[in-house]
């Protein structure tokens, strides 16, 4: 057991990498969602097939593949993702500005990923608005960007906002992956470090990389419990 | 007359549908120009569109095509088994711990009166251990990434002697994620069961264990199928993490013929689209029994269908892991 206390910054250190991990790619595929999500459910039916072609597209992938196709395709379209080297951010999170590009690249898929499932977050929760709501908002002459922003996605955000955490608890779960990319120092790189090379004992290490995930996810699912039930009891 | 598909807006009129068409065509043409500098250019110029790295993937007459086809068959075959197999172990333990937790609930206010008090404690103590003990099992199990479990799994086991097939490692890791995953669905289905079922039931004199099994499951089963599915969809998905195991599916298989052939753009291309041709028609049919299923009992003039709650069944989508 002793490991886990001599090695505490080394987990420690991949405990905060995956943590920058989750938090940027949460931010970007919220964006990104909202923006799908708006595609999807547009008037306009080229925009709507853009949305529905994205959603199915990176639904239906695995992650691993996302992850093949960024740390390969975009070195072959000649990026090197440099533009995640954004001033300022990079004080914080030191990772996006390194040279090796792999973790703006796991970044990316990552994003690209989970974006497509938030947008279905979203759009479950709009299509949880009772159907009279907007009807009353188009009768009242509202045109559709005023029958969303002031009727239905005020009232969507409460049917969203569980569906949502389980798709960020699925992100956080799933970046797990970025450490079998090439990204050094994740947690779960950081495992797989410390047991084949490191010769460290397995079950301690095991523990220490279990509960680092753990702290992330349990208390969030708990959470969105709570929130769940609070929710089914006011209706 | 096209049928209103949004109550978000109007059915747009003719000059509205001209501007659309005019916009999108305007749109199409940006992008295609957009497409052709910034993706077409750069593969051109590196010769990632040459048929020297196409030409095993999709020429018939290329030497190695039938080689390379081969040995994705053999990646196409190894995933299915590792799917299917931990799909079935999955849903068979997945319904047993649901129905263990279900019991275990139920026995919990189960005083033992007609016993001896020492063994009455004892049952009591056993129950609440074994309650904790699966509570604890799940959210662990729940929380943690399935790369990491497949991990632990393969790397653990041999620590303590037990070696098996790098399918096994993989079966083995996806049914500890999945099967909890699953009892889960199944057993928030059974409690979202009107209370009535199983009063009914205990007043014909079924014991716990038969009501369960007769009555709850099989309905939970019925409401929860397109969470199931979905579910079955993740788990597809999840078999291409056999490849940090190195385990020899698809993926796995790809990286090979891209070690000798260079070509990696094209081979994910290729998997990706037939990742997304499996996946895509796993969901559709997901779609079809949960259409079905609500058509069914609306007809037969009953209350509307409990459709399970909205984070299962996202949960079951966004689980979805990798």
């Amino acid at each position: 057991m002793s490991v886990l206390i001599d090695k505490f910054d080394v987990f420690a250190s991949g405990f905060w990498l995956t943590l920058q991990i989750c938090f940027l790619a949460a931010i970007g595929a919220l964006i990104l969602g909202s923006v799908v999500a708006v595609l999807r459910i547009s008037p306009v039916p080229p925009l709507r097939a853009v949305g529905t072609a994205y959603v199915n597209i990176f639904r239906n992938l695995p992650l691993t593949i996302v992850m093949f196709f960024a740390a390969f395709g975009l070195p072959a379209l000649g990026s090197n993702a440099d533009f995640l080297r954004i001033p300022g951010l990079d004080i914080v999170f030191s990772r996006l500005g390194t040279d090796l590009p792999y973790f703006r690249f796991g970044l990316i898929a990552l994003t690209l990923y989970t974006a497509a499932f938030v947008c279905e977050a979203l759009r479950s929760g709009v299509n949880a608005v009772p159907a009279g709501q907007a009807e009353a908002a188009r009768s009242l002459g509202l045109t559709f960007t005023q029958n969303l922003r002031y009727v239905v996605l005020p009232q969507s955000w409460a049917a969203s906002v569980v569906p949502l955490g389980s798709v960020i608890i699925a992100m956080i779960k799933n970046s797990a992956l970025i450490g079998f990319f090439g990204v050094v120092g994740d947690l779960s790189a950081t495992a797989d470090q410390l047991t084949s090379a490191g010769g460290e004992p397995f079950i301690p290490v095991a523990i220490g990389i279990s509960i680092g995930y753990l702290i992330m996810t349990v208390p969030l699912g708990m959470l969105l419990d709570r929130i769940e039930q609070r929710q089914a009891v006011a209706r | 007359m096209t049928q209103q598909s949004s109550v978000l807006y109007d059915v747009p009129g003719p000059r509205q549908r001209r501007i659309t068409l005019f916009s999108s065509v305007a749109a199409l043409i940006g992008l295609l120009v957009g497409a052709y500098f910034l993706i077409y250019r750069p593969l051109d110029e590196t010769g990632q569109l040459s048929m020297e790295l196409w030409g095993p993937l999709i020429d018939p007459g290329n030497e190695n095509f039938a080689l390379v086809w081969e040995r994705l068959g053999v990646g196409i075959k190894n995933t299915l088994i590792a799917a299917a197999l931990a799909i079935v172990t999955s849903l068979v333990v997945g319904t047993l711990l649901a129905v263990l937790r279900i019991q275990l609930k139920g026995l919990a206010q189960r005083r033992y009166a007609g016993f001896a008090a020492p063994l009455a404690y004892l049952l009591r103590g056993l129950n609440r251990t074994l309650s904790i003990v699966t509570r604890f099992c799940v959210e662990v199990f729940r929380g943690l990434p399935v790369v990491i479990t497949i991990f632990f799994v393969a790397r653990g086991f041999p620590e303590f002697g037990i070696t098996f097939d790098n399918l096994w490692y993989l079966v083995i890791g996806l049914t500890i994620y999945n099967s909890v995953v699953i009892a889960e669905i199944l057993r928030s289905g059974m409690q979202g069961l009107a209370g009535g079922q199983a009063e009914a039931a205990a007043a014909i004199g079924l014991a716990p264990l038969q009501t369960t099994r007769m009555i709850l499951l099989p309905q939970a089963f019925r409401i929860m199928l397109p969470a199931l599915i979905s579910q079955l969809v993740v788990v597809l998905k999840d078999t291409s993490l056999g490849f940090i195991i190195s385990y020899e599916e698809t993926l796995n298989i790809g990286k090979q013929i891209i070690g000798v052939l260079d070509n990696p753009i094209q081979v994910y291309t290729v998997l990706a689209v037939l990742f997304i041709a499996v996946n895509y028609s796993l969901s559709k049919l997901a779609q079809a029994v949960q259409n079905r299923l609500s058509r069914g009992r609306r007809t037969a003039n009953t209350p509307a269908p409990q459709l399970p709650p909205a984070a299962l069944t996202s949960q079951a989508e966004g689980a979805g892991g990798t």
